[in-house]
């Protein structure tokens, strides 16, 4: 390879120039502030998290797999993992081979950072070039990729559905403006090399074409008006890229070791929080996931509009968007960038001003510690603190099946609410109101201190996903009935007559996506009869539409989410529901055809009394 | 000097002399808050209640009646369960009500 030009400079490199200065500032400041805002203890956390050579190790390994790979899409949809990694992959690796071309052929021009982009328009094949052909096929076969990708992505934005997804976002302006030019980049930089193949060498593609339209690519006049578009391609895509979706690619560079570092979004629009609205894609897989998305009004008010309307700073399109939230959880479940799109919301509904603010002084802690404290003294194992709470209060039946059942086992066990208690602080803590929360949290915790117990069964998922949390009950076990059931039945404690009955289970929000318990309602419900899942079930369950986590949702608003979500349980023609949660329970119960129970009832009905009663 | 008993002090209210301006921007805010029939279910189940008398229905009549310190009073204890939401006849989303409240009316004013 020799160089075409003495100087290794044309005019038309300046729109790359321009915008690459532009967008590399740009990160770099916006870098600076995000780090910046976080809170001191957190950014020491994180830049000792830099260091640590774990966590470093997995940072690298996280960030090429999913910003490069999208290793998640690929898990989700084969057709849009290959589109973005394509895309994202192809276009690294265009780079590097870009820069290895340099490096070996003109290393005096490395210091130039527009020189690998247009190499090919500054040198001229040389017979001793034809050692460099496996550089040169790399380069087209990774273009070809590139363009493969690039095709795939405007065949998505007609038809979605050929990717798995239902609806897609809508694109603002600018996004569309960053989508035509990243589209156009591509195949301008194909027609470009084109151009150039007969002097500077290229492969099947190139230079095919090169040989293919000879008579119009061989024509050396419209050789710089093809550089010229490229690099303008480029240039405008680098401009808009703050303004766009694209921003993602940057910022998830960030936004990754910020996630393994362990820190949490403390405030509602700095730090962590920018970080995770400035890395959404705007992919809109949680649309389809959303369980308003039943009712076409509702589309507007999920994750990825959140995210667009926190950018564009329209305070009241973000309160609308987040009290309305039911806070399932299952966006932030299925986001291939790891967007929490439940915690965000309740970041902000944090700063909400509220001029009357709750006070428990006057709860007398002392009465209710007794109460307690009053256990059934059998004597044998564990000291059981049964808090029902307030949902359970309302599905009496289950916390009736649940003393059964504690009966039946023997247990040492007191009933801490059965004459009213205190909110566990879950429905408050998910208003965003902490201060109030905290408060609650404390007289909690004093009671069940006072009354010497050693596990914690709750009947609720809500509660049981604050008190495992929020609470700091050390030495003092918490689960959730299904659990305890679950060990009661391995134990050999409880003996459950099967039957044939098919059961569809129910995965809680919270129990589920909240806490990770998936398996022991499963082993339960299969103790009892037959399990018949879900269509969407686990980690992708579709929430009752009861939840507690909407503000301003009224129950009427709501019947269709419920009816949505009987639906995909009856996937497996189940004769009954079981679920978890006191409220899915009711909600359940008010549109379910088929009866719902909680698996204590289940469980309690089907269970005779044992020896050790 | 204490009798054991005493004569407890007009409760008589004069609705010419309340301001229910704030009471109507909370009914422009909150156009269910005149749904509430005062059927009690809300009271019944509050958990609040046992400890202090909470009850979103005597929330909604004391501000009507501009006895807003009342309210107050017992609003300060709502742990925004939710319970009450729940068992709404009217299906008037009291946690949305409250906050809106808590919003809307200050204690120094």
């Amino acid at each position: 390879m020799r160089e075409r030009f003495l100087t290794g400079y044309n005019d038309f490199v300046l729109p790359f120039v321009l915008g690459m200065a532009f967008i590399i500032s740009y990160c770099v400041v916006g870098m600076v502030r995000i780090i910046l805002q976080l809170p001191a203890e957190d950014r020491k956390r994180f830049f000792i998290s830099l260091v640590t050579p774990a966590t470093l190790w997995k940072n690298i390994k996280d960030i090429f797999l999913k910003c490069l790979i999208h290793v998640d899409i690929w898990k989700r949809n084969k057709l849009l993992g290959y589109m973005h990694s394509s895309i994202a992959f192809g276009w690294f690796m265009l780079i590097v081979i870009g820069h290895i071309e340099v490096f070996l052929y003109t290393p005096h021009r490395a210091k130039l950072f527009y020189y690998p982009i247009f190499f090919r328009y500054f040198v001229a094949e040389t017979e001793s070039t034809m050692k460099g052909a496996l550089i040169f096929f790399l380069m087209d076969l990774f273009l070809l990729i590139v363009l493969s990708g690039i095709a795939l992505a405007i065949i998505k934005r007609v038809r979605s559905v050929m990717f798995g997804m239902r609806r897609t976002t809508n694109p603002s302006f600018f996004d569309l403006v960053g989508q035509y030019s990243l589209w156009a980049i591509f195949p301008l930089r194909l027609l470009a090399e084109s151009f150039t193949a007969d002097i500077s060498g290229g492969s099947f593609l190139t230079k095919s074409l090169n040989h293919v339209f000879t008579s119009f690519l061989s024509n050396h006049a419209n050789m710089l008006p093809a550089w010229w578009a490229y690099s303008c391609a480029l240039g405008v895509f680098f401009f808009v890229l703050p303004f766009t979706r694209y921003m993602h690619i940057p910022t998830e560079i960030l936004l990754i070791p910020l996630r393994n570092a362990g820190i949490k979004i403390r405030n509602a629009r700095k730090g962590l929080a920018k970080a995770q609205v400035y890395s959404c894609p705007s992919c809109g897989l949680c649309i389809d996931a959303c369980p308003m998305g039943v009712m076409k009004a509702n589309i507007r008010d999920t994750t990825v509009y959140l995210n667009r309307q926190i950018r564009r700073q329209n305070e009241a399109r973000i309160e609308e968007i987040s009290d309305k939230c039911l806070l399932c959880g299952k966006c932030t479940a299925i986001c291939p960038v790891g967007i929490e799109g439940d915690k965000l919301r309740i970041a902000q509904r944090s700063i909400r001003k509220y001029n009357l603010s709750p006070d428990y002084s006057g709860i007398p802690v002392s009465g209710l510690a007794a109460a307690a404290g009053d256990f059934s003294g059998t004597g044998h194992g564990e000291r059981i603190l049964y808090f029902a709470g307030c949902m359970t209060a309302l599905t009496p039946a289950i916390s009736r099946s649940m003393e059964s059942i504690l009966k039946k086992a023997g247990a040492d066990y007191s009933f801490m609410d059965r004459d009213g208690g205190i909110c566990c602080s879950r429905p408050m803590f998910m208003a965003g109101r902490f201060d109030a929360a905290k408060q609650l949290i404390e007289k909690n915790t004093e009671i069940i201190r006072a009354s010497g117990a050693d596990v914690l069964l709750l009947s609720c998922p809500i509660c049981y996903k604050i008190f495992k949390e929020k609470y700091r009950l050390d030495g003092i076990r918490i689960v959730h009935h299904t659990e305890y059931i679950d060990s009661l039945i391995r134990q050999g404690v409880l003996t459950v007559e099967k039957d044939g009955t098919r059961y569809a289970y129910h995965d809680p929000c919270e129990l589920g996506r909240g806490c990770g318990v998936y398996d022991e309602p499963r082993r339960v419900v299969e103790a009892a009869g037959v399990l018949a899942e879900a269509a969407k079930n686990r980690k992708e369950s579709i929430c009752c539409g009861g939840s507690l986590g909407s503000l301003t949702l009224g129950f009427d608003k709501r019947r269709a989410m419920t009816e949505n979500a009987v639906t995909n349980l009856m996937a497996g023609s189940p004769d009954r529901i079981a679920t978890a949660c006191p409220l899915c329970r009711s909600t359940f119960g008010r549109y379910s055809g088929v009866p719902v129970e909680d698996i204590a009832e289940i469980i309690d009905r089907k269970t005779t009394k044992t020896d050790r009663s | 000097m204490d009798f054991g008993f005493r004569i407890s002090p007009s409760s008589a209210i004069n609705l010419d002399n309340v301001d229910l301006t704030l009471f109507e921007r909370l009914h422009e805010m909150e156009p269910d808050v005149y749904k509430c029939m005062a059927c009690g279910s809300c009271s019944a189940t509050c958990p609040a209640s046992v400890y202090s008398g909470m009850s979103i229905r005597k929330v909604i009549l004391c501000l009507q009646r501009g006895r807003e310190k009342e309210a107050f009073r017992m609003m300060k204890n709502c742990m925004l369960c939710g319970k009450c939401t729940m068992v709404c006849p009217r299906g008037i989303n009291t946690r949305h009500l409250i906050l809106s409240i808590s919003k809307l009316y200050s204690e120094t004013k």
